[in-house]
């Protein structure tokens, strides 16, 4: 079937009509701040992915606008996708820029998360900009009766036998229609990359320094409220209190109530009015009581009545375990973990009787646009979803409930409504990181090496996101208004449960457990079980090195055939001048009472794209208890597009994972979460940071693979490793806890 | 309701308002300066730092009554892109930011500390920001900012 051939003015119309930036008289009394893109209906932008039209169109004035599914979430994919693009299509990176995120605009690329952005929408981008370097070639041949062989790109400009003056602008070639074709597989690389593998400094960075960036927190519409929502006294992942009574005495003048099920909610049109109105509302709830004691947390998850499937075996494991009379067992436990976005999540809404509008930090606004076309009991065509960047999310917090939140919200009243959470909203009711429990059994021979390994995990799923299947469920305004429980099919608890290491006994698996016996509402966060299951597995692999009185690194190469894996553990030894060692080699640090170690762990993501190996030393003292002084990662993660900012986002990972190491549990009793608070939730802190440093291993032949959360996998167990180097006791429990008790 | 007249980046706003309303919510909705931002409302991350009589002050927990009347600085204020606060020019030099939603506080508390102590070591440094939250792990980068930033001012 013939696609529609289209103007470029049709599609050009319809983008002028969408950037709306309206600045009063005097900026300083801009009340009704700014809003990016106005929720103005458009028609006939191509959204399928196989069409070049629905990735990027070139302007008048010779600019290239590209439209990207995938979001710029604060890591700086935004800049890095422009160089990709400005390479493939032989553009001054300068003369791009980028639509994201807009179910009218974009195509559907899926969620962006997993740092996946450059491995597979970066390469989606890639070869739509390629597909239309050739088409542009091909144009121009026809149109200067040139033969494409006689004509090279050149920065938006096609010339004709090397000569310096273009023939020919990109615009030119496009001035009657669109590209109108289709996305080719070419893979060729037009000319030497200009921009990809350069430290492009980021395109985001200057407005946010100036506070001229506007965040969806930052965004306003006309006519429109603040709206809060009062939730129920307990949390749980299902739904633990119903709504039995307001006390509608206490609503205060000017102040809207909406009650739908057990959703409750107050708008204002001042949002301080908002605050205190809901502050003030009196409720009455039953409330159930849904949650285990703390301590018995990781046992309840062991008890669970959970589906336990095989992930990898070779040989039989169990009966080479049996023939061991010296085996090695352990049991490593993970806490439920929040995400640390430090502004709490926000969204607008302006649902009307025929096409709502939302605007959300969410990472999927199309399945976003499910959820809540749900939740409304709209037609998916008549609710368009708009991506604004919030505060930095490291996976599934608050976002899209928020959006949910302020999409019934509109409804109801009838005007948009801008919802923002509270911080104790975030803490108590964001989805959680899971809590895990990982169990190894394994035994090495009398020559040093393993014997065998067998790894069991309990975990809930990690991934209960918005999508098409679950609709109004996966947010919470759906649980509270419908009493529906959210969709967990079992995603993330398996990652990086296999390891890499070729064992030749060797079995893993994996408990799933239910949404109903997971206790607290789970989602994604920041590398899913990747970083549970690595904490396990380069911990037990530490403890077999020292069963067998190996060296940890030596120990680990010789496990090793993968040549990109054994370098990165190369580079990082010899980058932090590792010492061959047994550990615990119980160093004492010269200068004061306390112990220094070091250890190391490994990794490759999802057992298949970056390459990680970390060193972290580490200093112990029972004043001071654990203290990361030093990091060393190396890093492969194929070719790489932006070095430095790769380097921020393996340093953010760094630090944020030794703050999921050493401090962040989220704390519960059984009525609820009870870390509702920074205080109650700390973060690493400034005095606390060690030095980082980094060996990046650069594979220009490689594909890009996710860079950034592959760090975070292998920092606990390089800290808990250094620990029992520096000490000789072996921590199990994130998060570690050093009494000074041996 | 009382009217309230507030000296903000050096522009003088009368305001009618509830007494016990937080400057925050003032300049963010009332101002449209929203680069000051909402965290916590707790004073316990450090997002919304402002300047009030040359103190870093966390605008959360400042009732717009008794920041009336004061010089109030936010980030709007210390810097433009033609003509950039040191401190901005260092942020940028040195990529330090992630999602830099806790970075208008960064900036804002390092702007007291180097009122305070314009030769600060990177122990003062630490210590001044330590009550300043940021997920995303932009610290080695943000210290590296403020450092620079000393040299130049």
């Amino acid at each position: 079937m013939a696609a529609p051939v289209m103007s470029r003015r049709a599609v050009l119309q319809g983008l002028s009509g969408l950037l709306i930036g309206f600045s009063l008289a005097d900026p300083s009394r801009a009340l009704a701040a700014t809003v990016v893109r106005s929720g103005e209906p458009v028609d006939d932008k191509p959204l399928a992915s196989d069409r070049i039209d629905a990735w990027l169109a070139i302007t008048e004035d010779n600019r290239v606008i590209v439209y990207s599914g995938k979001v710029e979430l604060g890591t700086g994919v935004e800049t890095a996708l422009r160089q990709i693009v400005a390479d493939a299509l032989d553009v001054d990176f300068d003369t791009t820029s980028i639509i994201q995120g807009d179910t009218a605009l974009t195509p559907d690329q899926g969620y962006t998360a997993g740092s996946k952005t450059i491995q597979i929408g970066g390469m989606q981008l890639c070869r739509a900009a390629r597909s239309a370097r050739q088409l542009l070639l091909r144009n121009a041949s026809e149109r200067l009766s040139v033969p494409i062989a006689r004509l090279e790109t050149r920065q938006g400009h096609v010339h004709v036998d090397g000569n310096g003056q273009p023939a020919l602008t990109y615009s030119q070639l496009v001035d009657t229609q669109v590209f109108d074709a289709v996305v080719e597989a070419g893979d060729e690389q037009p000319n030497p990359p200009r921009f990809v593998g350069r430290s492009v400094a980021r395109v985001d960075i200057p407005d946010k320094i100036f506070g001229r960036f506007a965040y969806v927190q930052d965004l306003r519409v006309p006519g429109m409220w603040h709206a809060r929502v009062i939730r129920p006294p307990t949390t749980g992942a299902v739904a633990v209190a119903r709504l039995e009574d307001v006390d509608t005495t206490s609503i205060p003048e000017g102040v809207e109530l909406v009650r739908i099920g057990d959703f409750l909610a107050v708008a204002a049109p001042s949002e301080w009015q908002a605050i205190r109105a809901a502050a003030a509302l009196r409720v009455q709830w039953e409330a159930k009581y849904p949650l285990p004691d703390m301590d018995d947390l990781h046992d309840a998850l062991q008890a669970a009545n959970a589906d336990e499937r095989e992930i990898e075996a070779r040989g039989d494991a169990e009966r080479a375990l049996s023939e061991h009379d010296n085996i090695l067992e352990a049991t490593y436990r993970w806490p439920f973990q929040a995400h640390d976005s430090i502004g709490p999540s926000c969204a607008i809404a302006d649902v009307k009787n025929d096409r709502a509008t939302i605007w959300s930090g969410t990472q999927g606004v199309y399945p976003l646009r499910a959820s809540i076309a749900d939740l409304l009991g709209m037609a998916l065509e008549s609710v368009r979803v708009i991506y604004a960047e919030a505060s930095g999310c490291y996976g599934h917090n608050g976002a899209d409930d928020a959006a949910g939140d302020a999409a019934l919200i509109s409804q109801s009243l009838g005007r948009p409504v801008r919802v923002q959470w509270s911080r104790a909203d975030e803490h108590g009711w964001a989805p959680k990181g899971p809590a895990m429990v990982m169990a190894l059994r394994g035994a090495v021979n009398a020559e040093g090496r393993v014997a065998a390994w067998a790894f069991r995990n309990w975990t809930p799923s990690h991934l209960t996101r918005p999508s098409s299947d679950a609709g109004a469920r996966n947010l919470l305004a759906g649980n509270l208004a419908r009493a529906s429980v959210a969709q967990a099919p079992p995603v993330g608890g398996d990652r990086n449960a296999p390891v890499n290491y070729v064992f030749g006994q060797y079995r893993v698996s994996v408990h799933w457990i239910s949404v109903e016996q997971s206790f607290l509402r789970c989602s994604a966060l920041r590398t899913l079980g990747a970083i549970q299951n690595t904490f396990a597995n380069e911990s037990f692999m530490d403890e077999l090195a020292a069963r067998a009185k190996r060296d940890p690194v030596a120990f680990r190469l010789d496990h090793l055939k993968d040549p990109r894996a054994k370098t990165v553990i190369e580079r990082a030894a010899d980058r932090s001048e590792w010492i061959a060692r047994v550990s615990p080699l119980r160093e004492v640090e010269s200068a004061g009472e306390g112990q220094r170690g070091r250890g190391i762990a490994f990794a490759c993501y999802e057992n298949e794209f970056a390459y990680v190996a970390a060193v972290a030393e580490v200093e112990v003292s029972d004043r001071e208890g654990i203290r990361v002084r030093r990091v060393t990662v190396a890093h492969d993660c194929g070719q790489i597009v932006n070095p430095n900012g790769l380097e921020n986002q393996i340093e953010g990972n760094v630090l944020q994972a030794i703050g999921r190491t050493l401090k962040e549990e989220v704390r519960f009793d059984p009525m609820g979460v009870t870390s509702l608070e920074w205080g109650a939730y700390p973060l690493l802190t400034f005095v606390e940071i060690p030095e980082v440093d980094i060996v990046l291993v650069d594979r220009p032949h490689e594909p890009p693979v996710g860079a950034g959360e592959a760090t975070s996998a292998v920092i606990p167990a390089a800290i808990v490793n250094a620990v029992f180097d520096a000490t000789g006791r072996r921590l199990r429990t994130v998060p570690l806890r050093w009494r000074g008790e041996s | 309701m009382a009217e309230f007249t507030l000296d903000i980046n050096g522009s003088r706003h009368t305001l009618d308002l509830d007494a016990d309303t937080p400057l925050l919510y003032v300049l963010r909705n009332e101002l449209g300066l929203t680069a000051t931002r909402f965290g916590c409302g707790l004073g316990e991350c450090g997002a919304c730092t402002v300047s009030i009589d040359g103190r870093s002050l966390r605008s959360c927990q400042v009732p717009v009554a008794s920041a009336a009347g004061r010089p109030i600085l936010t980030l709007e204020g210390l810097g433009t892109p033609e003509d950039p606060h040191p401190l901005q020019q260092a942020f940028i030099d040195e990529q330090a930011a992630q999602c830099a939603f806790c970075i208008s506080g960064m900036i804002m508390t390092a702007h007291g500390l180097l009122q305070r102590n314009p030769s600060p070591t990177e122990a003062d440094i630490k210590s001044a920001l330590s009550a300043n939250l940021c997920g995303c792990g932009t610290h080695l980068r943000i210290v590296r900012a403020v450092q620079r930033a000393a040299k130049v001012s």
